[in-house]
């Protein structure tokens, strides 16, 4: 992107000095509606949040410097560890599931007919357009211990032979959080793969099976090399959106039972609107930003490198 | 062009039809019954909230509701009350005894959740309408004016648009509290305005127009401002229209903000309406049920009636991100 600009910019002719004035006034002042939203509520509260980490801060008291403190104290804080290692597990198990699966079911739904293509596309989009408070809801239902669809549909199949308290029990509820957070994250994907696919050079694909590649072939070879960047793309997406998934579990479990559904994001929520405590809370909003840099990053190196 | 694609799309699809493997048979039944699964929540949201609390707390789940009732939007209506609108007096707040705005105009009284909807529905026009001016202008300056500090501040974007919103959140309740605007909905629509995707997104779009046109507007005289209202905008209007619905069914499910910025009854939005219910009424499904068919169907329409845009603005965001 930087180069490409770069080349721009020297490949125009030179303009004079008034001219370079008038643009850059222009320019500034095209930018400055957004740019007053855009420092005033996004950078000006991120600069915040990493300079009150270093101060204990809470209501009605003027914050006191504690420099390191709150982050020494966040890595021997036991229940932010389970936070981490939930968050870990939700990133590490939807994203390697949600990539494939839309991959998976753009591919089969890219070769039907037009109109069969888009009414799937719209189907599995709609969970994220339900709105994430009306599908938990539902999920909350069909997962009730007494009256709920999973508990009936398992013991009808002789899946289950008692009812089972599937939010309740801390060996289940984090598996059912995935669960419905796969069922929202999978729309935006398939999407994206779907026109990914449909914009692959199909003269390529075909030369390639007149030449005896298998389908599995040309798809390693030819397809995949042409999709990565929108795998980029739905990798880092897909990460980001697992980090701050909030609504399920403050509206299903409340983080618990005893801390078994508790991720970072919802532990900052609680810390701040529970605890009262805003630089802990920070620190470990910084922490989790980090992670994210850190792992968007590597994302981004393995697939470049490929 | 159009015709010659379409017949193109179908001799393709004609070759495809000889040749069905066992496999595709295979895949399709798969895609329908995971299809049917993905509808199911909602397909359950509004059969659940016409059915009688018996049916709702029957063992063996009634798949078609035996009998429709409008009982639970009956008590979704009458439960809690709100005027229809409210002007406060600005940064009344400051001066009054209590610490609250003073209203100088109040609609009459209705049901909460009617308050709600109008409150989202507020909500979400206005930060579309304000999120479509100002990254229309920013990313036509972004990608078509030349001047200091354009690569810092675009690179800053890209940045900032890869972390997640909501570490910020504490930052932003104390910058909120301290311009007064806590528990207003303004306080939900500036961040939203704030996020750069809009940015992003316009810039992208931006690109495609073509620069001799601009150069053309000058040398005929033309003002940086019409020229960019005529020339610039009408090029991005198919951008703009993608970002309009985009932000639009974005903001109106942005929870997250609503649920810490947002505290009383009247100033609810849907969303955190049906929250709040859930949180006092947790196992009338029935109730609960009516609340998210209210909150889910009006944005569904809205989604269903410009899905093109919509595909269209998630797929330009991405490319060349």
């Amino acid at each position: 992107m930087a180069i490409s600009a770069a080349k721009k910019k020297t490949a125009q002719p030179a303009m004079s000095r008034a001219l370079v004035r008038q643009e850059t006034i222009a320019g500034y002042l095209f930018l400055l509606p957004s740019l007053v939203f855009f420092l005033g509520f996004v950078i000006y509260p991120m600069v915040m949040c990493v300079f009150t980490s270093f101060f204990d801060s809470t209501m009605n008291r003027a914050d006191v410097f504690v420099g390191l403190q709150n982050y020494i104290e966040l890595f021997q804080d036991s229940v932010f560890l389970g936070a981490l290692r939930n968050t870990l597990i939700i990133v590490v198990v939807s994203v390697p599931i949600t990539c494939i699966f839309s991959l998976w079911v753009a591919s089969a739904i890219v070769n039907m007919p037009s109109w069969a293509t888009s009414i799937f596309r719209v189907i599995f989009y709609l969970p994220v357009v339900t709105g994430s408070v009306a599908v938990t809801v539902v999920w909350k239902w069909m997962f009730n211990n007494y009256y709920g669809i999973f508990n009936y549909i398992g013991k009808t199949m002789g899946v289950l032979d008692q009812n089972i308290n599937w939010l309740g029990d801390s060996k289940y509820a984090l598996g059912c959080i995935i669960l419905i957070l796969l069922t929202t994250s999978v729309g935006q994907p398939i999407v994206l793969y779907v026109s990914a696919l449909g914009n692959v050079d199909q003269s390529l694909v075909e030369a390639a099976e007149v030449d005896g590649a298998t389908k599995l072939q040309a798809f390693w070879k030819i397809k995949w090399p042409q999709i990565m960047p929108t795998t980029l793309y739905i990798l880092v997406i897909t990460t980001i959106n697992s980090f701050q998934c909030f609504a399920l579990i403050q509206l299903l479990t409340s983080g618990g039972p005893n801390h078994a559904t508790d991720t970072i994001m919802y532990y900052i929520y609680y810390t701040a609107f529970k605890l009262y405590r805003y630089g802990y809370g920070n620190a470990m909003g910084v922490i989790l930003a980090l992670m994210i840099a850190l792992l968007s990053a590597v994302q981004f190196k393995v697939t470049q490198s490929d | 062009m159009e015709a010659t694609k379409s017949t193109a799309a179908a001799a393709a699809q004609s070759t495809k039809k000889k040749k069905v493997s066992p496999y595709m048979v295979f895949s399709t039944i798969v895609i329908i019954l995971l299809a049917i699964a993905f509808a199911f929540p909602l397909y359950w949201i509004i059969t659940g909230s016409f059915k009688t609390q018996v049916s709702i707390n029957a063992t063996t789940p009634e798949w078609w509701p035996s009998e429709w009732i409008m009982t639970n939007y009956g008590k979704l209506f009458s439960r809690q009350k709100a005027p229809l609108w409210e002007f406060a007096v600005p940064f009344s707040s400051r001066f009054s005894a209590d610490g609250k705005d003073i209203i100088w105009w109040s609609g009459p009284q209705v049901p909460a959740a009617i308050r709600w909807l109008i409150n989202t529905v507020f909500m979400a026009v206005t930060s579309m309408i304000l999120t479509c001016i100002t990254s229309a202008m920013a990313g036509y300056a972004l990608a078509k004016k030349r001047f200091v500090g354009r690569s810092v501040l675009f690179t800053l974007i890209v940045c900032a648009m890869a972390l997640p919103k909501q570490v910020i959140l504490i930052p932003l309740l104390r910058e909120m509290s301290g311009l007064q605007l806590y528990n207003t909905i303004w306080a939900v629509i500036f961040p939203i305005v704030g996020w750069p995707f809009g940015v992003f997104l316009m810039k992208q779009f931006s690109e495609g127009i073509p620069g001799e046109m601009l150069e053309a507007a000058r040398i005929d005289g033309a003002s940086e401002a019409t020229t960019f209202t005529r020339i610039a905008l009408p090029i991005i209007k198919p951008g703009i229209g993608a970002l309009a619905i985009f932000t639009f069914i974005n903001s109106w499910n942005d929870y997250f903000m609503q649920l810490i910025m947002l505290s009383s009854t009247s100033k609810l939005t849907i969303s955190l309406g049906i929250a709040k219910l859930q949180a006092e009424n947790s196992t009338d499904y029935g109730l609960i049920m009516a609340g998210a068919a209210l909150a889910a169907v009006p944005i569904i329409i809205v989604f269903l009636a410009f899905q093109k845009y919509f595909t269209k603005g998630i797929t330009m965001g991405a490319v060349k991100g």
